[in-house]
């Protein structure tokens, strides 16, 4: 038992109930196994092809790269993939490790609905059980990826405690898990937790990164400029980087949610807002009061409304290898609507905020310089929500 | 010697836990005393966290009431220093991980010790992990707790090995809350434990009845309750602290029962 298992500089960890512990470490046994296995990834590689629709585009924004008038931008379209988003790369990885762990069974929490879409996806596709955490307030803002959750035929569970939105479906996920571990595995949807999901899950995502970097290599012939991703927990932005943090010439530049604004206590900014703590299983950065008490976080983005964030990225935020810059509401709105006129593409309001990064950094860049902006999933779920953001009455 | 090992003198503790606040640190204070008057032979008291993942829906309720009601980790020091002033049964604090680290560690130990408590129990602090507090609470005489689960197996004997206070069995799977059946073969982790301490142990989670306390204690050195007790907070709110005292003697009398040979 190193004092380094598990660690990202001073953060990560495994801070969970003792009933827990057998469970991951048995978890970390069999992904050290099958991470190696070449049956596993043959048959990951196989799924994440036929199935998920991979690699996904590289696509050349032509407009928004005029309209904008500096660095030349590129969009990483995992909201091309199956089920519309990236959480199915790392689903279908934790699904098939699951199975072959012998579990039956799926639980996970949800956001906005897409890490939930996606485990009830593979659910069905394996027939597996699932069952799918979600805050009540989410399933109301999220109805229709609730039916589509039940159609796929999982279980949703509205969580009613605490604030009822992202941070209490994983609580309450994690309950669950001590309730019954046997034969039930804890498809956790992004970088965060206790050890080893942090490193399973980047692993995971990482095929990101992966493709980015050849495919960019195929059109340009070289590495990028800078890297943008939008982070709640990190999941994306961890798949984003992870191929590029050895290239010191790249910027990495993560996509906080500020809702509305970081001076305000309407934020779900950890980077800019948050301290040192641990919560979730994990020692990183979190919003919380003087006493250590869980901030009620608030993004219009229901993916981005947690209130920590990954160990890795902590870790790359105190080394200085990432930088994070916090987005509005206002702005991501903003990106969101422009990108759909401009490229035809309308983005997750997750993704937006990245978008809207773009937007103010790419005028600052050379035309000769790359950004490559990752569009973690469509846009298609927030529609109504963004309607109503701008003062029409659209319903699911 | 640990303070914590006199509850366990006078034979078969009974263990009542009371989140601190819920619903309001007068009633608490009442509580702990009316507990100590009944014979708890260790109280438990609870800090509220705003994210209690161990906790079943009862002591959730609990944390966010005494929250609501305005409830810090510094307001509780207080009620501790006040509660010294005349009862000296064995406290130990029941919180989580982040109230401490964020008070500052050694700060949050070091008042502990100040105030008069006997020790700490983190249920998000596994055997792996408890190096980040343990420390300071060796630094400052506060016993860190150690949970055992059903699913220890293997690490019941290690986890034993370095126990402090007391080593808290948990009774089953999932959170804290009442049961109407305990199946966990508690027997067998039991037999683990004593091979490898002398520390006692006691029984929580899904306890309620004198019939489940007595059962619980006969196995092991005591019985921890909880939610039940919350039960009787959310029923009688300021009139709980003479239904808790009825409630505890009765309790006690259930664990300190022994058989005649």
């Amino acid at each position: 038992m190193s004092e380094k298992k598990g660690r990202f500089g001073i953060h990560g960890g495994q801070y969970i109930p003792e009933t827990l512990m057998n469970a991951v470490i048995e978890l970390e046994k069999a992904y050290d196994f099958y991470k190696n296995d070449p049956g596993f990834n043959r048959e990951l590689t196989e799924l994440l092809d036929e199935y998920a629709g991979r690699p996904s585009r590289l696509t050349f924004a032509k407009k928004l790269t005029e309209d904008l008038g500096g660095a030349k931008i590129y969009l990483k379209r995992e909201d091309l993939n199956h089920t519309g988003s990236h959480k199915i790369n790392n689903v279908l990885g934790q699904a098939l490790l699951a199975k072959k762990m012998g579990k039956t069974r799926l639980i996970a929490e949800t956001g906005a609905g897409q890490h939930g879409v996606a485990t009830a996806t593979a659910a069905a596709l394996m027939g597996m059980e699932c069952v799918v955490f979600m805050g009540k307030e989410d399933t109301e803002r999220q109805a229709l990826n609730v039916y589509r959750m039940r159609l796929l035929g999982a279980e949703v569970v509205p969580v009613t405690t605490g604030t009822a939105t992202l941070k209490d479906a994983v609580s309450e996920a994690m309950r669950e898990w001590t309730r019954r571990i046997d034969d039930t595995h804890y498809c956790l949807g992004s970088v965060m937790g206790p050890h080893p999901f942090p490193t399973i899950v980047r692993d995971f995502q990482a095929v990101i990164s992966r493709e980015v970097k050849a495919q960019l290599m195929e059109k340009e012939g070289r590495l990028p400029d800078a890297v943008l991703a939008c982070v709640g927990g990190g999941s994306n932005a961890m798949g984003s980087f992870y191929h590029f943090i050895e290239d010191k010439s790249v910027r990495l530049i993560g996509c906080e949610a500020a809702g509305r604004g970081t001076d305000t206590f309407e934020t779900a900014a950890t980077i800019a807002t948050g301290r040192e703590g641990i919560f979730h299983g994990m020692k990183s950065y979190f919003c919380q009061d003087e006493f250590g008490q869980i901030a009620p976080v608030y993004s219009i983005s229901a993916g981005l409304d947690y209130p920590g964030i990954g160990p890795e990225h902590a870790w790359l935020h105190d080394t200085g290898r990432a930088e994070y810059v916090a987005i509005t509401d206002d702005e991501a709105v903003e990106a969101f609507e422009y990108l759909s006129r401009m490229e035809g593409i309308i983005p997750a309001i997750e993704s937006a905020h990245a978008v809207a990064h773009a937007m103010k950094l790419a005028p600052t860049m050379g035309k000769e310089q790359i950004i490559v902006i990752t569009i973690s999933g469509r846009g298609d779920k927030d529609v109504a929500a963004i309607a109503r953001y701008r003062g029409e009455d659209i319903y699911e | 010697m640990s303070n914590i090992a006199k509850a366990f003198e006078k034979g078969k503790a009974f263990i009542p836990f009371v989140t601190c606040g819920d619903p309001d640190l007068e009633t608490t204070a009442k509580v702990v005393r009316a507990m100590a008057g009944a014979g708890a032979d260790l109280i438990e008291l609870g800090i509220p966290f705003s994210d209690p993942t161990a906790e079943g829906p009862v002591i959730q309720g609990a944390n966010l009431r005494a929250l609501k009601a305005g409830t810090t980790t510094d307001k509780i020091f207080d009620l501790v220093r006040d509660l010294r002033r005349d009862v000296t049964v064995p406290m130990v604090f029941m919180t989580y991980a982040n109230v401490v680290f964020s008070y500052g560690t050694e700060r949050f130990v070091s008042t502990c010790a100040d105030v008069g408590m006997d020790g700490l129990i983190l249920p998000d602090l596994p055997f792996e992990e408890k190096e980040e507090f343990a420390p300071a609470c060796r630094k400052y005489g506060i016993d860190l707790i150690s949970l055992v689960a059903p699913t220890s197996a293997d690490r019941i004997a290690m986890i034993a090995r370095e126990a402090k206070g007391f080593l808290y069995i948990v009774s089953s799977l999932g959170v804290t809350g009442t049961r109407s059946e305990i199946t966990t073969d508690l027997d067998a982790i039991i037999q683990v434990v004593r091979e490898n301490t002398s520390v006692p142990c006691a029984i929580g989670f899904g306890i309620s009845t004198p019939e489940q306390a007595k059962r619980m204690a006969a196995l092991s050195d005591g019985a921890i309750v909880g939610s039940a007790i919350i039960k009787l907070l959310e029923r009688f709110g300021k009139d709980a602290p003479e239904q808790i005292a009825a409630y505890v003697r009765e309790m006690k009398g259930a664990v300190g029962y022994r058989p005649s040979l």
